[in-house]
């Protein structure tokens, strides 16, 4: 301790110049890692867009255990970190350690709720964007049988599965959903041969469009309905450009403007703690249209997905929510 | 003209010179650990000498691997055989000459080339019969057959006769006579007297890894060679009194016993092994002494018959080896490193085992260190092993040392019951003595001891009273004084021919 | 040790790790320059990450105690001849009994809890080997196999439990509410103060005197008791087992009760020390990383205690290096891991004839 108290000092008498001179933004994504193709990697693309936009990098770390969510949070809050976005709900527990040993810092976290005063928490209503996508797959599919491929099975997966379901049957009350979840652990989020073996064996069943909330694993579910040529929705990103003419759509989450929303409040001063809830109303989720998968989408389709919208946002329609026991 | 070669290894063979005349059967004899098999080794390309040189016909050939030894000429049959046991005869032959790509062609030739050989040299064996069926004297000719066919001049036999019934090993000298006669060149590796004596030209003894005598056979005499393998005088016959036996300690009724694959392997044998006496169960390796001994130890369960301890029958239920040793049954098993001894353990750790429970050793649990490396020390000293450091490894003793830890062992807890296989295998005539005076001690403490083994000197030397198994059963029974090696090799051989192959 | 080249005791165990282990950081050296950072920098980062704070040794060592757990867990397995693949499931399974133990008397006294907790972890972790052991001692169905499918059960297991059952009501993450204060094994920098000395904090915990004590006791049970013996004698040959009247099933099983038991106990490092919670995956591959600890020390407590500080740094040190280099991500990290436990482990004897015979010159 004796050896590292002038080297505390120094770290002391720097840190508030080193703050003042430049904005220092941090994120951690979670263990899918931020070359996901999914969830992490739209958080990802905000702090791209942030980049390119101010010039200033953030620093970046891919988590490997959970012991280092803390010590990695830690460490960029003792490096003077300006913001830390921490992206996924398994840092939760962390950021509720961390922030209360740090108040000076400010932190954000995506997918999951900490209420304290220097903690911004961003939380999705998947439910509704994957409302619209069971309509969309239920006007699509001509079999009248649509399937549904989960990552890991957690509350977040059967959130989205809760919501495609009463998007389905809100097209057509009959129509048959076939729900898989890849797997217990972690590894479901990177399983790409599993999630095309899913897919298969729901084709096989007889569905013709599936929808996945599987992370990098979706990525073998979307493969599997191009090469079948059958439809896929996509989840997260807009992944409608992965196989055009075979993604319908995709369940967009707009981490990415969540993130570069929070450092750029952070860096002009208009960062508030509290919880952010986006949803269809705040565009932070949504459904993709663009020029890869206009053809999949016909007039009416559209037309009834734009009306479901504004019902879902005037409260016309309650989408059902899916609660953890 | 023969092989001559130099040696500068450090302990296995100490500037051996050995030179074979062509057409001659020359013998190698020593006790084990004598440096024999690293000679062989050497020769046949398994181990790389570190100095010295090998000729064969006068040039000096270089040999870094078995096949370089083949080319040269030299065909060597292992103690254990080298046969793929699923392959036909002429596969098993062909293999490593197989002669191009296409194995049918190559076997056909093989075939015709075989059964020339087979004339010439009256190696009959049934070319399309699954070598694992064959009687292990076939196999062995498998073996010879297949050095010949790789065109060997210089045959070594390593150990040939361990597995042979005393006719089969006669046969077996008749077909080295033959070749020799038609100028090959055999060396014949063993520890037997009675083989350099019957067969061999010329030999060679060998001592810690040094050639310490040669010459022709004729001019020699069993003792002589036993003591040159020693280095000091030996007696050949094991001393020992008449014995007087008392009352019957085990007796065995109509056991039956099957292997693991549920084949019978011991059939209603019958015998009684009375305090004071010493009996020996001879018979050709693999005719249910295994399977016997496994029964009376508590280690395989009888599927039928009685055993009596003292006129207490322990059957049906039967004891595990636990509760024999408990009551008094000693067991120095027949294989003594796949059973006997755990060979990464000490020899402190050895000398415990199966007694690692009693409260001499261990307390509450905890070893007694102390106590255990003592009474190490006092049965080494009390045996004669050398060296006298219970720390070292088991296997860093000789085999006749290692033995003689584990007969300290079942000796020295007092038991009233010793069973005993192969007492001597692996071991060097110098223990072989010791080994022997130590079970005619025990016998005259009025112990009873059961001997199994498959040399026949052993057998004759040791025991009072004889049983001969062949097939599983007990067939005969002869007073020790009235046993011959000729009568013996009947019981055992004739009964074969009759059973079950 | 099966291939040729005896070398001296020191060398056995001092200069062939050493020379094993700077074989695989100078392949990783080579693998970072080709990436275009300098090799020497990162190695510097990595040590300085490892041991160059206090609170990084706190990591170090946390880790390294999980290490221990499930390194000793695969040595006793293998002493008895028993390759156990299921210590990360044990330990799983293990941490669900500390963490049910921390869920329900978290409000009594830690002198209750504690130890509580502790047997907790051996009993879940032992009875998740029964089955396997139970398996192969009756019916002789492999170990390897069942023990690997035994992971996957208990993570499917967990995962269930977490997600339906232990859910703290009204969170996303599959995590269960906070252990009460009873059930917090009292971090290193605590004790520490206590007796004066400042100490940065960590999840550096009471839980690591625990694995020097099973150190200690797998050391004297092994080499020290008859059961040990018995143990060892059925790992090294059965049949001298059967001939002493050891039987090879009940110390198989035996042998695997105690291997999960020790699996287990990373549940007291990882929940009680650190989390105080019971959440997802918290093992996070120590069980299987436990097999290379177990090869590297050689099967032995005191050498597995060295291995598992190795691996500590390396983890610790990892992700210190990727932290400061952006260009080496964690993919890199376990790159290197895997060096060392390729050079370390798998190809232990790669430089033994060379040293050997280096050995043999030298003192010629």
């Amino acid at each position: 301790m004796k050896r590292l108290l002038p080297l505390l000092a120094l770290m002391a008498a720097l840190a508030p110049s080193v703050r003042a001179a430049d904005f220092s933004p941090a994120i951690i994504y979670d263990f899918g890692g931020k070359f996901d193709r999914s969830f992490n990697q739209s958080a990802s693309e905000g702090v791209q867009r942030f980049k390119k936009e101010t010039g200033i990098a953030a620093r970046e770390f891919e988590i490997q255990n959970a012991s280092q969510r803390e010590q990695i949070m830690r460490q960029f809050a003792r490096r003077g970190a300006s913001i830390i976005v921490a992206v996924g709900f398994t840092q939760a527990s962390a950021v509720e350690t961390v922030a209360k040993e740090y108040p000076d810092v400010k932190f954000t976290l995506v997918d999951a709720v900490v209420d304290l005063p220097n903690v911004e928490s961003i939380v999705f209503r998947e439910q509704e964007s994957s409302f619209l996508c069971g309509m969309a797959a239920a006007l699509a599919s001509k079999t009248g049988k649509v399937g549904f491929v989960g990552g890991m099975d957690i509350p977040l997966i059967r959130k989205f599965a809760l919501g495609y379901r009463a998007g389905v049957a809100y097209v057509n009350p009959k129509d048959e959903v076939f729900e898989n979840m890849t797997g217990t652990t972690p590894a479901a989020w990177t399983n790409p041969s599993e999630g095309a073996e899913l897919a298969k064996s729901q084709f096989g069943r007889g569905a013709d469009v599936v929808f996945h909330a599987a992370g990098a694993t979706g990525v073998g579910v979307m493969q599997a309905a191009a090469d079948a040529g059958l439809l896929s929705i996509g989840c997260d990103s807009n992944q409608d450009y992965l196989h055009p003419g075979s993604v319908l759509t995709s369940a967009l989450k707009r981490v990415d403007v969540a993130v570069y929303t929070a450092f750029s409040e952070a860096r002009k001063g208009t960062w508030r703690p509290g919880v952010k809830v986006l949803g269809l109303a705040e565009e932070g989720v949504g459904v993709s249209i663009d020029e890869f998968n206009r053809k999949l989408v016909s007039p009416d389709m559209e037309a009834r997905l734009n009306q479901a919208r504004a019902d879902i946002i005037s409260g016309k329609i309650t989408v059902p929510e899916y609660k953890s026991p | 003209m023969g092989i001559d070669k130099r040696f500068g290894a450090v302990h296995a063979n100490r500037d051996v010179n050995l030179s074979v005349a062509r057409g001659s059967i020359h013998g190698l004899i020593g006790e084990n650990g004598a440096g024999k098999s690293t000679l062989m080794n050497i020769v046949y390309g398994f181990h790389r000498a570190d100095r010295g040189e090998i000729r064969v016909n006068g040039r000096a050939v270089q040999i870094g691997r078995p096949r370089d030894s083949i080319d040269a000429g030299i065909g060597m049959v292992h103690q254990h055989f080298m046969l793929v046991e699923n392959f036909s005869v002429l596969e098993n032959v062909v293999l490593g000459a197989e002669g191009g790509r296409l194995l049918g062609k190559g076997l056909a030739a093989a075939r015709a080339g075989l059964e020339a050989l087979a004339r010439d040299y009256g190696l009959d064996v049934p070319l399309d019969a699954e070598t694992g069926h064959l009687p292990v004297g076939l196999q062995q000719r498998v073996e010879i057959l297949k050095a010949l066919h790789h065109r060997a001049e210089i045959l070594i036999l390593d150990e040939p006769t361990a597995v042979l019934t005393p006719p089969e090993a006669d046969q077996l000298f008749r077909m080295l006579s033959l070749l020799r006669d038609q100028g090959k060149t055999v060396v014949l590796v063993t520890h037997k007297l009675r083989e350099i004596m019957a067969v061999t030209d010329r030999v060679t003894v060998m001592r810690q890894g040094a050639v310490v005598h040669e010459t022709a056979t004729r001019d020699t005499s069993p003792k002589a060679l036993a003591e040159q393998m020693v280095g000091r005088s030996v007696s050949l016959r094991v001393e020992k009194g008449p014995a007087s036996p008392g009352p019957v300690l085990l007796e065995v009724r109509n056991l039956c016993v099957s292997d693991r694959l549920g084949v019978p392997r011991v059939k209603s044998a019958s015998f009684a092994l009375r305090a004071g006496e010493i009996v020996g169960i001879a018979g050709v390796s693999g005719n249910g002494q295994t399977e016997l001994l496994e029964a009376l130890t508590g280690i395989r369960r009888p599927t039928s018959g009685e055993v009596l301890l003292s006129g207490r029958a322990l059957t049906p239920k039967g004891l595990g080896p636990r509760g024999l040793r408990s009551l008094g049954v000693a067991h120095v098993p027949e294989d003594r490193l796949k059973m006997g001894v755990v060979s990464s353990f000490s020899a402190e750790d050895n000398v415990i085992l199966g007694y690692h429970d009693r409260g001499a050793f261990a307390r509450g649990g905890f070893f007694r260190r102390g106590a255990i490396r003592a009474d190490c020390v006092a049965k080494m000293s009390a045996f004669d092993v050398r060296p006298t450091d219970p720390s070292l490894r088991i296997t860093s003793f000789s085999g006749g040392n290692q033995q003689k830890l584990v007969l300290a062992r079942e000796m020295d807890c007092g038991p009233s019951v010793l069973i005993v296989g192969q007492p001597t295998r692996g071991v060097d005539i110098g223990a072989i003595e010791f080994i022997h005076r130590r079970i005619v001690e025990l016998r005259d403490q009025g112990k009873a001891v059961l001997v199994v083994s498959v040399e026949l000197d052993e057998i004759m030397g040791l025991s009072d009273r004889i049983l001969v198994m062949a097939g599983g059963e007990v067939v005969g029974e002869l007073p020790g004084a009235e046993a011959t090696e000729e009568t013996l090799g009947l019981m055992m051989a004739g009964v074969r021919r009759e059973g079950s192959r | 040790m099966s291939a040729g080249g005896r070398l001296p005791r020191w060398a056995e165990y001092g200069l062939l790790p050493l020379v094993n282990l700077a074989a695989a950081l100078l392949l990783s050296g080579i693998v970072v320059r080709l990436i275009g950072e300098s090799p020497w920098a990162a190695l510097k980062l990595m040590v300085a990450g490892a041991f160059g704070s206090q609170d990084s040794i706190g990591y170090t060592l946390f880790y390294a105690t999980d290490f221990v757990f499930t390194g000793l867990a695969v040595a006793v397995a293998f002493h008895a001849g028993l390759f156990n693949i299921g210590g990360e499931g044990q330990a799983y399974i293990g941490g669900l009994g500390v963490g049910l133990v921390g869920l329900a008397m978290g409000a009594w006294s830690a002198w209750v809890v504690i130890p509580a907790m502790i047997a907790a972890g051996c009993v879940f972790g032992a009875a998740w080997a029964f089955v396997p052991a139970w398996l192969q001692a009756r019916r002789g169905s492999h170990i390897v196999i069942t023990t690997i499918m035994f992971n996957f059960i208990a993570s499917a297991l967990m995962t269930y439990l977490l997600v339906n059952v232990l859910i703290r009501p009204g969170q996303q993450s599959p995590e269960s509410r906070e252990f009460g204060p009873g059930a917090v094994m009292p971090a290193m920098t605590d004790v520490l103060g206590r007796m004066g000395i400042k100490f940065a904090s960590s999840p550096f915990n009471l839980a690591s005197a625990l694995a020097l004590a099973a150190c200690l006791l797998v050391w004297l049970f092994l080499w020290r008791t008859r059961w040990g013996y018995a143990l060892r004698v059925v790992g090294q040959n059965p049949q001298a087992a059967v001939y002493a009247g050891i039987s090879p099933e009940r110390t198989t099983i035996v042998a695997m009760l105690l291997s999960g038991a020790l699996a287990g106990c990373l549940g007291v490092n990882e929940l009680a020390g650190s989390q105080h919670r019971i959440l997802l995956d918290f093992p996070g591959g120590a069980g299987i990383v436990g097999i290379a600890v177990a090869l590297m020390g050689r099967n032995h407590p005191l050498g597995i205690l060295a291995s598992s500080l190795l691996f500590g740094a390396l983890y610790q040190g990892g992700s210190q290096l990727s932290f400061d280099m952006p260009h080496v991500n964690r993919d890199m990290v376990i790159l290197i891991q895997g060096l060392v436990i390729l050079f370390c482990g798998a190809m232990e004897n790669l430089f033994r004839r060379p040293l050997a015979a280096l050995l043999g010159a030298a003192s010629r």
